[in-house]
């Protein structure tokens, strides 16, 4: 109770330093946010793309349709794959058809249907790496009937390359942006112990406890940072909001997942926690001597 | 009750503060530590409050060691050893009453048993007339006294006081001495450092410590 009312106190005392602080961890987490916005779209992007990746094995001509049966069956069975569809010979000149408007007269004229029956694999989420969609396009390809398999492999490393990409820069930017809120919020409870220094040296001299020096800060520090985060929240929110309303280049824009935002006000706030936690050891610890 | 063995401190800048310095201190003994600036009185006092550790050699206070005293006891050490200071070290924005009530609240007093101890500290000063007032309406004698009794709330065995009568002209000094004399009858060990030569060779019947360059050149009980 003592530290909240310390903490509230110590608000009161520099409320100017205290909304700068919270405004300066605030836009540096608003560039997190943002960030972590765009990180989340892109990646909902790739995760589209993902989704409809598949490898696709062509069948030769006199395949019956007990191997085919057996085929998929043991296809579906493999722990990668999610769905396996069968497209006949007609069904793939159909879709022809339908899909290649401007052939039509080619298609009109053919007396002979010269489009191969194929199976289309679907894979698994966490299965669509390079690695195994290039092993499952082999399995297919194993097949004695599968005249070939194809799977577009350059550019599924290029959509790895550029997923690895994303979380490398993500990790980048995440990191140094919570290094500045760090560094801001060290700064704010440094400054708020100095201004506070007369006081704490009397309560060390009387024989107060570390904890009961140090928790009105540490508190000062999560709500610095817990304030700092909802700030930021409130400005991605509003950038998400204008954002595609100013630009008709973007559709629409996916929000953040509920866990991801709260984990980053809760982050934020931990943040700060730990960053007093810094500060205040190193100011007030000094004067009890070694550990 | 204190007991200081072959202590020396260096600082990384300042290099040696002390040289091999050893004395004891009995229960409800009065000491003077005398000696010029710098001589290392300061630098005593600061290792028997565990506010620093000695380089070399050991602090014996009550039954906590510098050697192996944890971070967690130092708190309980300093209840039992009571500060105080030159330049008082009060908090300009509280009156007297408070600034003893800070003390009594930062070591965890029950809040319905503090005013009226606030008030028997202050009256054991003799300062319960001024209670209400800032320390910035207080004569230098009143202030010390004030910290004085701040420095009794944790109910100390040992009194410890650096230059406690350096800013206090000699009516004033003198009634701030008489107080740790009755404190001291009341059973309170009482170490005080002091520079004033007169002062201490006005009190030939208290014991005399000697520092001069870090170095313990005199005890008169020895």
């Amino acid at each position: 109770m003592r530290a909240v009312r310390e903490a509230l106190a110590g608000f009161r005392r520099t409320p100017l330093l205290c909304a700068l602080s919270i405004g300066a961890v605030g836009l540096s987490l608003v560039i997190l946010g943002l960030f972590g916005l765009v990180a989340h779209n892109v990646g909902g992007a790739i995760g589209d793309v993902e989704r409809r990746m598949e490898v696709v094995g062509y069948l030769l001509d006199d395949v019956g349709p007990e191997q085919v049966r057996d085929a998929r069956r043991e296809l579906e069975a493999l722990p990668a794959v999610e769905s396996v569809r069968y497209v006949s010979k007609n069904e793939a000149l159909e879709r022809a058809r339908r899909d290649l408007v401007e052939f039509s007269d080619v298609f009109g004229e053919l007396r002979v249907n010269p489009l191969p029956a194929s199976f289309h694999l679907r894979l698994r989420e966490g299965f669509r790496t390079p690695e195994t969609v290039s092993e499952t396009a082999g399995t297919l390809a194993a097949y004695p009937f599968i005249e070939e398999a194809r799977f577009g492999d350059e550019w599924v490393e290029r959509l790895f390359a550029l997923r690895s990409a994303a979380a490398a820069i993500a990790l980048a930017l995440g990191g140094g942006f919570a290094l500045v809120a760090v560094l801001l919020i060290v700064t704010t409870v440094r400054m708020a112990v100095l201004a506070r220094g007369e006081e704490i040296e009397i309560m060390q001299i009387v024989g107060a406890r570390e904890g009961y020096i140090q928790r009105p800060f540490l508190l000062e520090g999560a709500v610095t940072g817990f304030a700092g985060g909802l700030l930021a929240l409130g400005v991605t929110r509003l950038a998400y909001v204008v954002f595609p309303a100013r630009f008709a280049a973007v559709e629409s824009l996916a929000w953040l997942p509920h866990p991801w935002t709260v984990a980053g006000v809760a982050g934020a706030a931990l943040l700060g926690l730990l960053a007093a936690a810094f500060s205040v050891h190193r100011e007030v610890g000094r004067a009890y001597g070694p550990s | 009750m204190i007991s200081l063995r072959d202590v020396s401190k260096a600082y990384p800048r300042a290099g040696d503060a002390l040289r091999g310095v050893s004395f004891r201190l009995r229960k409800g003994e009065f000491a003077f530590l005398t000696g010029p600036s710098g001589a290392g009185k300061s630098t005593v006092l600061e290792l028997i409050h565990f506010q620093t550790r000695p380089t070399e050699g050991e602090v014996q206070v009550s039954r906590y060691n510098s050697r192996r005293v944890r971070r967690r006891d130092i708190p309980a050490l300093r209840r039992r050893v009571g500060f105080v200071f030159q330049d008082f070290k009060l908090l300009e924005r509280l009156t007297a009453a408070e600034n003893v009530a800070f003390a009594l609240e930062v070591i965890g007093t029950p809040r319905r048993e503090i005013a009226g101890r606030v008030q028997r500290l202050l009256s054991q000063v003799g300062l319960a007339a001024r209670a209400s007032s800032r320390p910035s309406e207080l004569s230098g004698g009143e202030r010390q006294r004030v910290a004085v009794a701040r420095a009794l709330a944790t109910e100390p065995r040992i009194l410890l006081a650096d230059e406690p009568t350096g800013n206090l002209d000699p009516d004033a000094a003198g009634g701030v001495f008489e107080l740790f004399r009755m404190l001291n009858h009341l059973g309170t060990a009482v170490l005080m450092a002091t520079h004033d030569a007169d002062f201490v060779r006005r009190h030939r019947e208290i014991r005399r410590l000697e520092l001069q360059g870090g170095r313990l050149v005199g005890d008169s009980a020895a």
